[in-house]
């Protein structure tokens, strides 16, 4: 019998085709003629729109000045932009009071700053907080009227202070709501249940253009004659009854997806109804529906644009009113480009959080 | 552990007295009578489909039945929610697929019910699970999630989380049935140290090895009727019924 000598072999690299940026490419890029042909195709179509783009919006582009004989270079005209930063920030809100804007905001992201600290030990109560007390701080520093702050009509709240304000709002009533829906319409008891169904059909039956309508123009004929109804908390009650219809189904998505087991190892152990889906079903159907959730979301944050057609000016609408500044004719892609990086960067952001409260969530292993 | 359970009190635990069930037109549990006397243990076997899981499950009102009568631990179960609450808080169950909540550590799991249904303090409710965790001898998985254990391990953490809320019955509704086969025994030890140590069990299983060493009677369901119901050496060695003796010997077989 032979005795095989083994001794240990070295690792050695792999042959350079297949590694590095030559092996990249040739894999994924030249792997054949077919492929080799996109590809080039896919270069030259950049380089016609990419390259005239970026010259367009950064090379030749003109950024400081005071009027349009500032924009000469043939690019974008952002001083268009910075000339009405401030009306795009806060709308009509009077000059001397815009601090008060200025404050929330950074009084929000302070508060918002632990959260995304791990080892912050009160970041439930700082969360509880944020939900419950900060809303309240926010209106009064935005509406005034009490502490010595001068009182500021809704109808002079505007830019994306009211996009933020709606969506903010939209978002933090609507979730609760839509639970409490989803809950309804699964609920055994008859009554609940029909009214959870008809609200719900009912709300994502109509358009949120018709929804808006209703709330500003009809709504007041059927109130008695004399009341004063602020037309933004109007559009907000709409917003809200519509979007809340829409997270009802999202989560109740998640409350079918939770195995019967979970509901009877609850109830197994004695926890009543409301202990049972706090504790045990809710924490699990959202978490996976948390990607639902957030696209719900986004799209309220879109569709808070709509406002524009009952007359309160967000973010779009003060573009669009500063486009037609005769003295700015003319600049309107700028106003437009600048309008969806804004709702980008925020879209944007709700999903990269989402995404990593997904991760942080995941137990399963 | 042995003086934990131990009942001095003779009333019955659980008492089903002419129990009928139906599910829309099928009758699945036909006048159902069974006596469980403090600190008894009863096996329920049978084939699939013969009732025996929506029996038990019909003790602590995860079913409903819709004639005759439930009393455990002297209360009857009727619709009043007080009732089943309180017969919950003293019936623990585990299941075949020990339904731990996945979103919650070991730990978390068998805090849960005492601090929400008994209101016991956090601490003293670590305490207890703690406790429990070393006697299904798993304590050092306490800060893991459901996810990360085993079968058998998992069905340990089910039965130390019924015992947190200190259940005078406790119900098993086919424990090892999901599990490998090497991790039947592990939990099985552990019923079989709990049975010691006087607890009031109901146990719908196929271990028939459990039934002979821990069990006072056995019964045989079939077509959702207890057709048989003896001590165990009688049960296996002189089974009465003809369908008794079809079951077993097709159980035994192997």
């Amino acid at each position: 019998m032979a005795v095989i000598q083994h001794s240990p072999h070295e690792d050695l690299p792999p042959p350079v085709s297949q590694t590095g940026i030559i092996g990249w490419l040739r894999q994924n890029l030249f792997s054949n003629w077919l492929n080799s042909l996109l590809t080039l195709l896919a270069i030259f179509i950049l380089w016609k729109t990419v390259v005239p783009l970026v010259e367009w919006a950064f090379i030749k582009a003109d950024w400081v000045g005071t009027s349009r004989d500032d924009c000469d270079s043939g690019g974008a005209c952002w001083v268009f932009v910075s000339v009405r930063f401030k009306q795009f920030m806060y709308g009509l809100y009077p000059e001397a009071e815009q601090w008060r804007i200025n404050l929330m905001a950074i009084m929000f992201v302070l508060l918002m700053i632990p959260m995304f600290i791990k080892s912050f030990p009160w970041k439930k109560w700082l969360g509880m907080f944020i939900l419950f007390g900060f809303p309240i701080v926010g209106f009064y520093l935005l509406s005034g009227g009490a502490f010595g702050l001068e009182h500021v009509e809704t109808s002079l709240w505007g830019g994306l202070t009211l996009t933020l304000v709606l969506s903010a709002v939209g978002i933090v009533a609507a979730l609760p709501l839509g639970i409490l829906l989803a809950l309804g319409r699964r609920s055994e008891m008859p009554i609940v249940r029909a009214l959870s169904v008809a609200f719900i059909e009912l709300w994502r039956g109509v358009p949120l253009i018709t929804v808006l309508f209703m709330a500003s123009v009809m709504l007041p004929l059927f109130l008695p004659e004399g009341t004063q109804f602020d037309k933004l908390l109007r559009a907000l009650i709409g917003i809200v009854m519509f979007q809340s219809a829409y997270m009802a189904e999202v989560v109740r998505g998640g409350l079918q997806a939770i195995p019967k087991g979970q509901y009877e190892a609850a109830e197994a152990l004695g926890l009543s109804y409301w202990k049972s889906m706090g504790l045990i079903i809710l924490p699990q159907a959202l978490k996976l529906v948390i990607p639902g959730i957030v696209n719900t979301f986004i799209a309220l944050f879109k569709d808070t644009t709509l406002v524009l057609i009952i007359g309160l000016f967000d973010l779009l609408a003060m573009i669009q009113s500063a486009t037609q500044d005769t003295k700015w004719l003319g600049f309107s892609i700028e106003g437009y480009v600048f309008a969806a990086v804004t709702f980008w960067i925020f879209c944007f952001g709700m999903s990269r959080y989402s995404q990593a409260l997904e991760r942080k969530l995941h137990t399963g292993h | 552990m042995t003086e934990d359970f131990a009942q001095t009190n003779e009333k019955l635990a659980v008492e089903i007295i002419g129990m009928h069930k139906w599910y829309g037109e099928f009758h699945v549990l036909k006048n159902i009578n069974l006596e469980v006397r403090r600190g008894e243990r009863i096996v329920v076997c049978g084939p699939s489909g013969s009732g025996k899981s929506t029996m038990i499950r019909c003790i602590n009102r995860l079913e409903e039945h819709q004639r005759g009568k439930i009393i455990v631990d002297g209360i009857e179960l009727t619709n009043d929610i007080k009732n089943i609450d309180q017969i919950r808080r003293e019936v623990g169950m585990c299941f075949q697929h020990f339904n731990l909540f996945p979103h919650l550590t070991v730990l978390e799991n068998c805090c849960l019910a005492p601090i929400w249904v008994r209101k016991m303090p956090r601490k003293e409710a670590e305490e207890v699970a703690m406790k429990y965790l070393e006697r299904v001898k798993i304590p050092d998985q306490a800060s893991k999630y459901p996810g990360q254990l085993s079968g058998g391990q998992q069905q340990r953490v089910a039965i130390a989380r019924s015992l947190c809320m200190n259940p005078r019955i406790m119900l098993f509704d086919e424990p090892t049935s999901a599990l490998d086969p090497e991790m039947i025994k592990e939990v099985l030890d552990v019923m079989v140290e709990l049975a010691e140590s006087g607890m009031t069990m109901l146990c719908v299983t196929h271990e028939m090895g459990f039934a002979k060493t821990v069990a006072d009677s056995v019964i045989f369901m079939d077509g959702g009727e207890i057709i048989e119901s003896n001590k165990p050496e009688e049960f296996f060695s002189n089974p009465q019924h003809e369908r008794t003796q079809l079951f077993l010997s097709q159980i035994l077989q192997h």
